[in-house]
């Protein structure tokens, strides 16, 4: 009885906060100005494909680049001494206690033409770079917020694999090739697939670091949504409707990531 | 614990003593008038300026102000629209009060109430939004041009064609808000901003298009660090922000193109069934009277449109050909009205193009296909191969 009672203000919670806004989001994606039921605000999405394509495209670029950076850190980060591990996580978390916005605006005086990083080569003779307004700045700025969210899941399933499990495959005439591909990737599969919805979900829908980073000359869909609502387009009702479209394209992303999950979980298990 | 008590009963006390005079005299009368304005949106008492909610309190102690901001015209509408959040007093822009009133969302303002209303121009009264002028009291005007760092520009620009010019590759900013950036293309053309027809809305897209090439960027407030920090040439901006740009960095100057520009109105109104109209009033008389309105238009560096603060400027400032531009000049800007709905959504997809033209290259869709198609072998590969070992 108890059990149940302490459970209800959560369920209340998600009831008016998760569930209703959610309910919202499909009511006006299906609804006209007036009020009528309509298709339309769907259909119309089809002219907006080139800014969903440009959105997922970056997304995914930045997964991979966290990905690629984030693998080989999280595996010899587990395999340190305990003091070590503390330390260098802790400065993977220390720049998420400042706000997202400021640390993007940071990157934007960094990267700018005339911005510290350009002084400085210039002071070798090198450059100017043209490196804001560019869509590398802006996966540059993806990478940079969400990389923690690729290392603390990496890092949290390779500490638990067995030093032991590596060392009976080495035994057993593998390589460190073939370690990396039989034991240390199947093992840490879950950790991947995490890390990689933590960090895509994120990148698709962002929106300030388009136009921070990217000048405004690589509109996203998360831009495109904001325009919808306090933007001068004004119109929540193709902003619900691309919401909701966005929304599926990750469940799609997120399903798929767990036909993988569930597998694994399974191997940790045998 | 005994202390615990104490102190929670000192505490108590001191609170009570606080609430309980103010709330004992004037429990009758006591007001809450709630103004929604633009951010930054009036002299507030930073730097020995006259902080006008204070005064204002100061002067009608039975109302108390409870004074909150937006940023843009449409965080405001869907906020009054919506009916999530109740204002007596709001600051719209010239477009939203005509859209506003079109959708009977505006009270008609009693004007005996506000009598200030005498010391505005007349050529203030009865504008293209409000032509009867029974819903609005203008608050502040302003222009939009041209902002350029000499050091960069060697001639000043007369003509909005310099945002389109080849010699400033990538040293060019332009507006990241669609009805601005095609209102000053239009003008360019020679078209009015207001206009409905499609084929010259098409060619100021397509004007749009081509400027691409030598843009920077798109920006709204990210202007003031762009420019003063000398990181882009030029670009078009509203002149009460030149002015505050400028006074930043003295390198900047600001024109006025000869083809003409958009001239906005923000003005003061009251939404429908409010429950404190006339209080509302005697707030927008008060925003009107010399001393307060003075004090609002040196903070915000946006011109006025009442008689008495246009005395009391600067020599300097009346002529600096920013602030209140000649009378012919004026003949040939226009304020932007509300567009009907169809309009709105077609300029919003004309904008969509123009910001996602050039951008999608054949790559990019490769790339895209390359992404879900090696996703979905190894999806299936992995599952192929998890169903044969069991």
């Amino acid at each position: 009885m108890l059990k149940k009672m302490s459970s209800v203000p959560y369920i209340v919670w998600m009831l008016l906060f998760v569930i209703v806004p959610l309910g919202i989001v499909v009511y006006f994606a299906f609804t006209t100005q007036d009020g009528g039921f309509t298709f339309d605000n769907i259909v119309q999405i089809s002219k907006y494909t080139p800014v969903f394509v440009k959105s997922i495209n970056l997304a995914v670029i930045a997964t991979i680049v966290c990905f690629i950076l984030a693998y080989p850190l999280s595996y010899l980060l587990s395999r340190a001494s305990a003091n070590y591990q503390r330390t260098m996580l802790m400065l993977v978390m220390i720049p998420m206690w400042m706000n997202f916005l400021l640390r993007t605006y940071g990157w934007m005086t960094l990267l700018e033409n005339e911005g510290l990083i350009n002084k400085v080569l210039e002071f070798f003779h090198l450059g100017p770079f043209q490196m804001i307004n560019t869509p590398g700045a802006v996966v540059l700025g993806m990478v940079y917020n969400y990389l923690p969210f690729m290392i603390l899941p990496l890092y949290s399933i390779m500490a638990k694999i067995d030093q032991s499990v590596i060392e009976a495959a080495q035994d057993l005439g593998c390589n460190s090739i073939m370690v990396i591909i039989k034991v240390l990737f199947p093992l840490s599969l879950p950790g991947i697939i995490t890390g990689i919805t933590m960090v895509f979900v994120p990148s698709v829908s962002t929106f300030i670091i388009s136009r921070m980073l990217g000048g405004g000359q690589n509109m996203m869909i998360g831009d495109l949504i904001e325009q919808q609502f306090v933007g001068s387009a004004y119109n929540p009702y193709m902003g619900s409707a691309l919401s909701l479209i966005l929304m599926v394209i990750m469940l799609v992303v997120m399903g798929i990531m767990s036909s993988f999950d569930d597998d694994e979980m399974e191997g940790i298990v045998i | 614990m005994k202390l615990l008590k104490k102190c929670s009963a000192l505490l108590a006390s001191v609170l009570l003593l606080g609430t309980v005079p103010l709330s004992h005299a004037e429990a009758a009368e006591q007001v809450e008038l709630r103004v929604y304005n633009w951010g930054e949106y009036i002299a507030n008492g930073e730097d020995g300026q006259l902080d006008v909610i204070e005064e204002f309190e100061k002067e009608y102690p039975n109302i108390k102000v409870n004074y909150n901001t937006y940023a843009t015209n449409e965080e405001m509408y869907a906020k009054i629209k919506s009916g999530s959040a109740q204002y007596d007093v709001l600051f719209p822009s010239d477009y939203m009060i005509s859209r506003m009133i079109s959708e009977g969302m505006l009270e008609k303002l009693d004007f005996s109430n506000i009598p200030n209303f005498s010391d505005i121009m007349d050529s203030f009264k009865n504008l293209e939004y409000d032509p009867t002028n029974e819903y609005s009291v203008p608050y502040t005007w302003g222009t939009v041009g041209i902002i350029y760092n000499t050091t960069m520009v060697e001639e000043a620009p007369t003509s909005w064609d310099a945002l389109w010019d080849p010699e400033y590759t990538n040293m060019i900013l332009m507006f990241d808000n669609s009805r601005d950036a095609l209102g000053l293309t239009l003008k360019k053309l020679g078209y009015s901003q207001n206009t409905t027809d499609h084929s010259q809305l098409d060619e100021a897209a397509e004007e749009l298009k081509k400027q691409k090439s030598v843009l920077q960027a798109y920006v709204m407030d990210e202007i003031f660090d762009k420019m003063e920090s000398g990181e882009a040439a030029l670009a078009p901006y509203y002149a009460g922000d030149a002015l505050t740009m400028m006074a930043e960095n003295p390198d900047l100057a600001f024109v006025l193109p000869e083809e003409g520009t958009n001239r906005f109105v923000d003005a003061m109104v009251i939404p429908k069934g409010v429950r404190h109209k006339k209080e509302a009033e005697l707030f927008i008389n008060f925003m009107l009277e010399t001393r307060i309105a003075a004090a609002n238009i040196e903070y915000l560096g946006y011109s006025t449109p009442q008689k008495s603060v246009y005395e009391l400027q600067d020599e300097e400032i009346i002529n600096n050909g920013i602030s209140y531009p000649s009378d012919e000049y004026l003949e040939k800007c226009d304020t932007f009205i509300n567009l009907p709905e169809e309009e709105n959504n077609y300029m919003q997809t004309l904008w969509a193009d123009i910001k996602a033209s050039g951008s999608t290259s054949v790559w990019e869709l490769i790339f895209l296909l390359a992404v879900i198609v090696g996703l979905g072998t190894v999806t299936i590969v992995y599952l192929r191969k998890r169903r044969a070992q069991r």
